[in-house]
């Protein structure tokens, strides 16, 4: 049972011709290679562009590299100065620079931190598993909590539940993130003390084995459950905080989803013709309803990203959150760059998957 | 199905904004939403007259708790927590009605121009859109204003930079329907001149849903701009910006009173408009409202 069999069936028409079905089907191939290509190139495309967004801004900064890089004494000697912006390609015409810059990047060179002496990619590499885990925990939160009350609250409409809901989840893009952790941290860890403080595990224990980067998943695979314990306590209220916000957006718009789908002729039929109220709900409604629902994910998953730079630095959390606004409020601009750079590409694949997935279960969008 | 296409185009040739308003303002949500935010305006405005003190006086105690001389508190300078929450509006406010103003105007327009001319106007203007939504928005901004430098002036800049496609996007793509629909096509067929077509019959249907995103999107550009300031990007001390002292009460999160009120403040200004906003979208979005008038059948 697929999910794409409702709206496909209605367009290729019951009742053709298995020869007919057999030609519909071999046309209908093409399409989705053509639409694959297109989406891919571009995402290459943006991914280019994102590379030339954040090579424009290094060269915005008023103020010149070399002297940021330099110490005070070396700045002094124009020689040295020389050699260093030659070194790094300053003294070329600005294309050549991107040249070289995209070529960096394409080697996995992003730059010296400014901050931490060390290569950005080094630092990213270190700290990007801690914000997987953190987003990862985040966006299962919000698809399961966001659409049971999105679902609850179509069905529901205009009732006591739905009016909560509505009000609850509209708090829950509003409310500030960076606030919200702040808060949940003094609350909940300061003063009824029922979570654990910052960081992902508690202070005496040792990281379990590195498989995946993953704290609770690395410790589950090394059998190692009171370090699974730990790192599940300290992973709850961030990522809940960090939950909030999508929450809010997958309530309101599974929601609407739900009752478009409500409204549909063929849910009308199904219920004159008497199907239980359950089997109308699973196997009629959010059949279709959530196939939309997964491109709002996608796009969710970019403010998750956004809301752990907010988050991280809250709960301590060493993700690469944490890291871009301790190199945002250093003005590290390397580091920043890189951390924009490397969540926009990580954002541009999430996207993409989601489009393939959705042109997968929804023949209907592989055509325009 | 013959009644559904006429209601369709009534209901995009009369432009919900008229006559579908005055049953939004009846909401709950949106009598609640309307006095918080017009309370605010009020005290942007008044601030001096409200205030108990000045927002910027060191005095001491330093971290008092909330009491009957400084109802908020005092921060780690001994300043009137209450003032500059007060006074913060004027500075987080103002700056975000420009903030969006510029931002339906720009993406308004560039997405008018797409919409209108096609080809490579429309190729390009939509190529950069795409850029900006190829990142998370914070992220971007962040990265923007970074590189501009830190000030609230750049922090607005960066705002306006991941703000503006959205409303070309949406504009775009309704000039882009509009101008095909059956009423646009009669109403020139009778003889109205390019402009009057313009004015009468695709404007209403684009201002509808650009409203609605604008008022949903006062909101998040202050939330983007408060965490800017937060992450330090924006505002610089001692202005009383809110996610600047929220930023500060982290370092003395004992004395919760400190990021509480500032918190509090962004989050009622979001929430009031997003109450509009909301109220406003699902009585204005003709695919909620024909869902809604089917099943009530």
């Amino acid at each position: 049972m697929s999910p794409t069999s409702a709206p496909s069936k209605d367009q290729d028409g019951g009742a053709a011709l298995p020869s007919q079905n057999r030609r519909g089907r071999a046309a209908g191939r093409r399409p989705f290679v053509r639409f694959l290509v297109r989406r891919i190139v571009t995402a290459l495309l943006l991914a280019l562009g994102i590379t030339l967004v954040t090579f424009i801004l290094t060269n915005l900064v008023p103020g010149d590299p070399a002297a940021a890089n330099l110490g005070q004494r070396a700045i002094g000697d124009p020689a040295i100065v020389a050699q260093w912006r030659a070194d790094h390609g300053l003294d070329k015409p600005l294309p050549q620079q991107y040249l070289i810059h995209l070529s960096g990047v394409l080697h996995g060179d992003f730059g010296q931190s400014q901050q931490s002496h060390r290569p950005v990619a080094d630092d990213l590499a270190e700290f990007v598993p801690a914000t997987l885990e953190l987003a990862g925990a985040a966006i299962l939160i919000s698809l399961v909590l966001g659409v049971a009350f999105g679902v609850v609250a179509a069905l529901r409409r205009d009732r006591l539940s739905d009016h909560i809901l509505r009000v609850t989840s509209l708090f829950g893009i509003s409310v500030p993130t960076f606030w919200l952790a702040l808060v949940a941290f003094y609350v909940f860890f300061y003063r009824l003390q029922i979570t654990p403080g910052s960081g992902r595990i508690d202070p005496g224990m040792t990281a379990p084995p590195h498989v995946t980067g993953l704290y609770t998943i690395d410790a589950a695979l090394s059998g190692q459950w009171d370090v699974f314990a730990s790192a599940a306590a300290h992973l709850i209220t961030p990522a809940l905080v960090l939950a909030l916000y999508t929450i809010g957006l997958l309530t309101r718009f599974t929601r609407s989803a739900v009752l478009e789908v409500l409204g549909q002729d063929y849910v009308r039929a199904a219920r004159a013709k008497g199907l239980p109220a359950r089997v109308i709900l699973f196997r009629y409604v959010l059949r279709s309803a959530l196939v939309p629902v997964i491109t709002v994910a996608g796009l969710a998953f970019g403010s998750l990203l956004s809301g752990t730079v907010l988050v991280e630095a809250i709960f301590a959390w060493p993700g690469i959150g944490q890291y871009a606004y301790k190199s945002a409020t250093s003005l590290d601009l390397p580091a920043v760059m890189g951390v924009g750079l490397v969540v926009g590409v990580v954002y541009l694949v999430i996207n993409l998957i989601v489009d393939v997935l959705y042109g997968v279960i929804d023949p209907r969008v592989r055509i325009s | 199905m013959i009644r559904r296409l006429t209601e369709g185009g009534r209901g995009g040739r009369r432009g919900g904004l008229t006559r579908r308003l005055p049953e939004a303002w009846r909401q709950p949500l949106a009598i609640v939403g309307g006095v918080v935010a017009f309370a605010w305006i009020v005290i942007a405005l008044a601030a001096p007259l409200v205030a108990p003190h000045d927002p910027l006086a060191q005095e001491l105690p330093r971290l008092a708790p909330p009491g009957p001389g400084h109802w908020f508190g005092t921060d780690q300078l001994g300043r009137d927590i209450l003032s500059r929450v007060l006074y913060g509006a004027r500075v987080s406010i103002p700056l975000t009605l420009l903030l969006v103003a510029l931002s339906v105007l720009i993406g308004g327009l560039l997405g008018a121009c797409a919409g209108y001319f096609g080809r490579w106007v429309d190729e390009t203007i939509m190529r950069l859109a795409d850029l900006v939504f190829a990142f998370p928005t914070i992220i971007l901004a962040m990265v923007v204003a970074a590189a501009l430098g830190a000030s609230l002036g750049n922090a607005v800049l960066a705002v306006l930079v991941v703000a503006w496609p959205a409303y070309a996007r949406v504009t775009r793509g309704l000039v882009l329907g509009i101008r095909e629909r059956e009423f646009v096509m009669s109403g020139r067929l009778l003889g109205f001149s390019a402009w009057r077509s313009l004015r009468v019959d695709v404007l209403p249907n684009v201002t509808g849903p650009v409203l609605v995103l604008a008022t949903l999107d006062i909101g998040t550009a202050l939330l983007l701009l408060s965490g800017l300031s937060f992450l330090g990007l924006g505002a610089k001390p001692p202005s009383p910006e809110w996610g600047a002292m929220v930023a500060s009460g982290v370092d003395v999160f004992d004395s919760w009173w400190v990021a509480t009120f500032p918190g509090l403040a962004i989050l009622t200004v979001v929430l009031a408009f997003n109450f509009l906003g909301d109220t406003l979208r699902d009585a204005l979005d003709p695919r909620t409202a024909r869902a809604i008038k089917e099943r009530a059948i």
